[in-house]
């Protein structure tokens, strides 16, 4: 039983076919990375499933419930949580503030602000950070606060556009450790460029090209599959 | 008690020591800041803190100004259900404008609630003999008596005001403290950011343009009862404009800071014009100086300067 699913999912934008009919599941607990060459598709398909873009055709279904419909807030509201490629984050409020209105917007009850928000800081290392405005924190921090507000949307499935992107690498052990420790309470889908955090974290790989799948399988199968090395690896 | 809620009281307090220590005729004056600081408090609510900056908040002031003076004037009513029918119709006002103009964005947003209050202002003179038109109406002395308070006199009226604004103070501080209050400022900062964190822009923006609506059309029929004149003028877009330049002047985004801007442009225009016909040139200088030097406006810069936690 797949807990995220997509099927003939499509978007052109003018001639250009950004995702083409595309069938995907995200099962519960797995890790599942996205790949694909630049211009492959990768973001327009997480924000067709996110609803940032609305779809042409096909339908996305969340634990069986049909959310092509719904938009990008309801979504969320529903358990499925996006964090951005490029750092987005409130910089004129608090640390306290940016994981508070993620916290409000999972629709926690009153009384869990003030126990949630250090929770979600302290499973990226940053608790007693609550004070600092989020605009002054180092590159890294913020995007560790990226991370954070979408934990604390307390979600069921976690979407990360390039999470690693412009980490170092000390922070890139951090993350993975922290990506493994989510699940299997959360479904991660990781669209990531590092192929060595990709073979390392994903349980399972979907390559896009062109918007179509090109392959789907494990890490093993992917790297063993020739149209993907011809694609993509560039072998 | 929050220090926030502290200072909050103790300017209340200061406003009502004011009154037993200036001459009567200040009392007047006072009485009439309170009543604009109200409408910029909520203007404030929709601009300062929701980045909402509507360009038409002179319709949903002259619609409780009309809402609270009609029916005073045709129907003979007392005045308190007059200031809740007035208050009522700013908030429908601004439900039904926010509706359609809040499907739009920025300039946009502008010129669409700009032009739903020239619509209104329009509608007003083309009814004259109903709305009075141009010249407007003078309010029945019998709608101007609250709780026993006779709103003609200079000090019964003045505590009408501190009254209203109070209520629109303390109110405005608990908001923007609230979640909801968080909410607006996302909205304002990153409305594609907040949306992601499950918050429904649409949704939000309408509740902020109403509650604003609310403070305008209570400021706006308060205006009516409390100085006995309802007219056209009142629609017009200087209604429109005052409110920004209470804010801009006082601090977007602060709680007090429409208190502060009414307060100061008042004693501004009112000095300026002792020296000078062309009083307007000289509030004109007094805002490009402060556009240019302190965008943030009075209590923005304190905020930046002093205290991080000013609400």
């Amino acid at each position: 039983m797949s807990l995220l699913s997509a099927r003939g999912l499509t978007r052109h934008f003018g001639g250009l076919r950004a995702v083409d009919g595309v069938d995907f599941d995200l099962s519960p607990g797995e890790i599942h990375a996205l790949i694909g060459p630049n211009g492959a598709g990768k973001t327009t398909f997480v924000s067709l499933l996110s609803g940032r873009v609305p779809a042409q055709s096909g339908s996305i279904t969340l634990d069986g419930a049909d959310i092509t419909g719904l938009p990008a807030h309801a979504r969320v509201r529903r358990g499925l949580a996006y964090t951005f490629q490029i750092t987005s984050i409130f910089p004129g409020l608090s640390v306290f503030d940016n994981v508070a209105l993620a916290v409000q917007g999972g629709m926690q009850p009153a009384r869990a602000l003030a126990k949630a928000v250090p929770q979600a800081l302290d499973r990226v290392d940053m608790a007693g950070m609550q004070g600092a405005q989020a605009g002054t924190l180092s590159y890294g921090h913020q995007r560790l606060l990226e991370l954070a507000m979408g934990l604390a949307l307390a979600p069921r499935v976690l979407i990360l556009d390039e999470p690693t992107q412009g980490l170092a690498a000390g922070e890139i052990a951090g993350f993975k450790a922290l990506v493994r420790s989510l699940v299997p309470d959360v479904a991660v889908l990781l669209i990531e460029h590092n192929m060595e955090v990709v073979m390392d974290l994903a349980t399972r790989i979907t390559v896009l090209n062109f918007g179509r799948v090109l392959a789907q399988g494990t890490p093993d199968q992917v790297r063993s599959n020739p149209a993907v090395q011809e694609a993509y690896l560039g072998a | 008690m929050s220090r926030a809620f502290t200072l909050h009281l103790a300017v209340l307090s200061g406003l009502l020591a004011a009154a037993f220590l200036v001459p009567d005729w200040q009392v007047t004056n006072l009485a009439r800041i309170l009543v604009l600081a109200t409408f910029a408090t909520g203007y404030n609510l929709a601009f300062g803190y929701t980045g909402l900056l509507s360009l038409g908040h002179a319709l949903f002031f002259a619609a409780g100004m009309y809402g609270a003076g009609l029916p005073a004037w045709h129907w003979d009513w007392p005045a308190l259900p007059a200031l809740l029918a007035g208050t009522a119709a700013g908030g429908a006002f601004a439900f039904a404008t926010g509706l359609l103009a809040l499907r739009t964005a920025g300039v946009s947003f502008m010129i669409v609630t700009l032009m739903f209050a020239q619509a209104f202002a329009l509608t007003i003179l083309y009814f004259n003999t109903w709305t009075g038109g141009d010249e407007g109406f003078v309010i029945p002395d019998a709608a101007r008596v609250l709780f026993g308070l006779d709103l003609s006199q200079d000090m019964p009226r003045f505590f009408a005001a501190l009254v209203l604004f109070a209520i629109g103070l303390l109110a405005a501080l608990a908001l923007v403290q609230s979640r909801f209050g968080r909410a607006m400022v996302a909205l304002r900062e990153n409305e594609e950011r907040a949306r992601m964190l499950g918050i429904n822009p649409y949704a939000a923006k309408l509740r902020v343009l109403v509650i604003s609506g609310l403070y305008a059309g209570a400021a706006g029929a308060a205006y009516g009862l409390f100085f006995g004149y309802a007219g056209g003028s009142f629609a017009g877009i200087q209604y429109s404009i005052l409110p920004m330049l209470y804010v801009l002047l006082g601090g977007a985004g602060t709680t007090l800071g429409g208190l502060l801007g009414a307060g100061v442009m008042f004693y501004l225009i009112d000095f300026a014009s002792d020296i000078t016909d062309a009083w307007l040139f000289l509030v004109g200088a007094v805002l490009v100086v402060l556009v240019l030097f302190a965008p943030k406006g009075i209590l923005g810069w304190v905020r930046a300067k002093w205290w991080g936690g000013l609400p």
